[in-house]
């Protein structure tokens, strides 16, 4: 096991690299300096601005000199917001957005884990069919439609919900959460469903039910556990599917999240940001398919022996 | 007479066969059916859309405003009084061809990766695959988005940077199509003939592993028209006077409280294609027998 968890550490060290590297150099290639405002910059000024930002090395110092800073978390200064971190900047907005995506998580794996066991017990009846086309739908509106409809019906129409804000008022959290997390329902419907499906055919669910165990009982006990593991090693890609998501839901909805902040990032041309941001998320996107993917090896029981007798 | 006859029908069988037999299976799903009719017709539309368009794309009617559906403005009218239908007709054009030109980048970079690295296998492999493990795990949409920000919105770069990012899954699907028909008689009988390599790729391999590679690709073109409804709602996708599904739903989201139609008809048009190239892609992989393509 440890091995296994080692040499996927390993692996993600050059993704990571990859990241940082490609992201550090394609700003550099971006059109135009930081400080080409209309303003005129006494020289000096820019002389210092630029030493601040370490615009005055060469570009290979730079890149040394930004890995540098990264190794013990420092990303460095803001464009933009002169004397604002991007550590400060993403500080702010991240826990905002890992609420989001938390709640949008929960959404999807309880809404789309109970309809795709519910619709894999009784397969091409009506308890199956209604369930996936439902799921059907989660996966054909997407998030940049299926916000601006919630808003519309429950925030304006019926008036039952406040449409922005985060954590302003009761129940502000409720419609972006639902945004963010239904297609990912969606997705996990039919990913548990088919999960489920190939594992109650399988021999050992027979012997469950030889051994007359009550059906639930054969489904709690038995068959979730392995039909859950197509769910599980899906999470690593839906947390990272979640955290770009949160950049048009954190749109709609007016929320002050890391999403947010990155698409204004991104029109301010905020270039120490966007290049924070990017290897903060992309950190984060590379643990989290390491942890779905240790787990998902942990909940098969083959693998995992297979891990074991290594 | 009688042995050019028989060669003759086993020929004629072992050529249609195996599509007519899909396209049989096909033609009984209804919803797949359903799928590629309302598909056909949304794209013989957009082909013919500067014909047939009821207005002008640009023509404004700033004394009309937007106004509710009627029968001179089928689906009513945007806040400049530019007709909705004419809008979202010419918006069309452009989130399918995003879809099915990004979608070809990807099937053109992914196929033939898949079929070098099937093919070669070893090092060669190794290295190819080692390759597609690593972009696999680097976070996409972050990456468009910073693309976008990087080189400026402009259409041609979104092509490419979307057909960049799709072709790893085409790529592996093709490989392992190419691994195990490499070890097949014909593909031996192909290489002792002493066919260059990549004839027997071209002629081959790449004809036997079509089954996934079409099913993967009609469910690669939603995915693909989605991203481009996700940059262009942000604002880093298509750009005014261009316009995009995507973008009309932007602007309709943006005045949806006093102008509900300007939300709702772009978003049904976005909607019932994604429903349909689903269905499609849905019914094709049951048609052909594709195990495990995409869920």
């Amino acid at each position: 096991m440890w091995r296994f968890i080692g040499s996927r550490l390993l692996q993600a060290i050059p993704v990571l690299l990859v990241v940082i590297t490609v992201t550090f150099f394609l700003i550099r290639v971006a059109p135009g300096g930081p400080f080409d405002s209309e303003k005129a910059v006494v020289p000096e000024v820019k002389a210092a601005l630029e030493a601040q930002y370490r615009l005055n090395l060469t570009l290979f110092q730079q890149y040394t000199a930004y890995l540098g800073d990264l190794s013990h978390g420092d990303l460095g200064p803001s464009f933009k917001y002169p004397g604002r971190s991007v550590n400060e900047l993403i500080a702010a907005g991240f826990p905002v957005t890992a609420e989001l995506a938390l709640y949008a998580l929960l959404v999807a794996l309880v809404i789309g884990g109970i309809a795709g066991v519910v619709a894999s017990l009784k397969p091409n009846t009506a308890q199956d069919y209604i369930p996936m086309s439902v799921a059907m739908i989660g996966i054909c509106v997407p998030s940049l439609l299926l916000g601006p409809i919630l808003i519309l019906v429950f925030g304006v129409y019926l008036d039952w919900l406040p449409v922005s804000g985060w954590g302003d008022s009761p129940g502000d959290k409720v419609l972006p959460a639902i945004t963010l997390g239904a297609a990912y329902a969606a997705y996990i419907a039919r990913l548990s469903r088919a999960g489920m499906l190939e594992v109650m055919s399988q021999d050992y669910i027979r012997t469950a039910r030889a051994k007359g165990l009550p059906e639930w009982q054969v489904v709690s006990r038995h068959a979730l556990r392995g039909g859950m593991i197509p769910v599980v090693a899906f999470l690593g890609p839906a947390f990272a599917g979640l955290l770009s998501g949160s950049f048009v839901v954190e749109t709609i909805f007016q929320i002050p999240g890391l999403g947010r902040f990155y698409v204004q990032a991104a029109f301010n041309r905020d270039y120490t940001m966007i290049l924070g941001s990017t290897v903060f998320l992309a950190t984060l996107i590379v643990v989290f398919n390491l942890l779905s993917d240790i787990l998902a090896a942990w909940m098969n029981p083959r693998l995992r022996n297979q891990l074991r007798a290594q | 007479m009688a042995t050019p006859k028989i060669n003759d029908v086993a020929q004629a069988e072992q050529g249609t066969s195996l599509w007519r037999d899909a396209w049989l299976r096909l033609r009984r799903n209804r919803l797949a059916v359903l799928g590629l009719t309302v598909l056909l017709l949304f794209i013989f539309i957009a082909a013919v859309t500067p014909w047939i368009a009821p207005y002008d794309y640009a023509q404004q009617d700033l004394e009309l405003g937007a106004a509710p559906p009627s029968a001179a403005h089928w689906l009513g009218t945007d806040i400049f009084g530019r007709d909705l239908l004419t809008q979202i007709m010419f918006g069309g054009r452009i989130s399918l061809a995003v879809g099915f030109i990004a979608t070809a980048v990807a099937l053109l970079i992914g196929v033939t990766w898949g079929a070098i690295a099937g093919y070669m296998g070893g090092r060669v492999d190794a290295v190819m695959m080692r390759l597609v493990d690593i972009i696999y795990a680097l976070p996409f949409m972050i990456f468009i988005v910073l693309l976008m920000v990087v080189f400026g919105r402009n259409m041609l770069l979104l092509f490419l940077a979307i057909g960049a990012v799709e072709w790893l899954t085409m790529a592996r699907i093709m490989r392992s199509q190419v691994q195990s028909l490499r070890q097949q008689e014909f593909v031996e009988a192909a290489i002792s003939l002493g066919l260059p390599t990549a004839a027997i790729i071209r002629r081959h391999l790449i004809p036997n592993a079509l089954g996934p590679i079409i099913v993967y690709t009609t469910l690669t073109i939603p995915s693909v028209m989605l991203l481009e409804a996700f940059l262009s709602f942000l604002g880093l996708g298509v750009q005014p006077p261009e316009t995009s599904w995507g973008l009309l739903i932007s602007y309709g989201a943006e005045s949806m409280e006093e102008y509900p139609w300007l939300l709702l008809f772009p978003g049904l048009a976005l909607t019932l294609t994604l429903f349909s190239l689903n269905f499609l892609g849905d019914g094709l992989r049951d048609a052909l027998d594709v195990r495990g393509a995409k869920d």
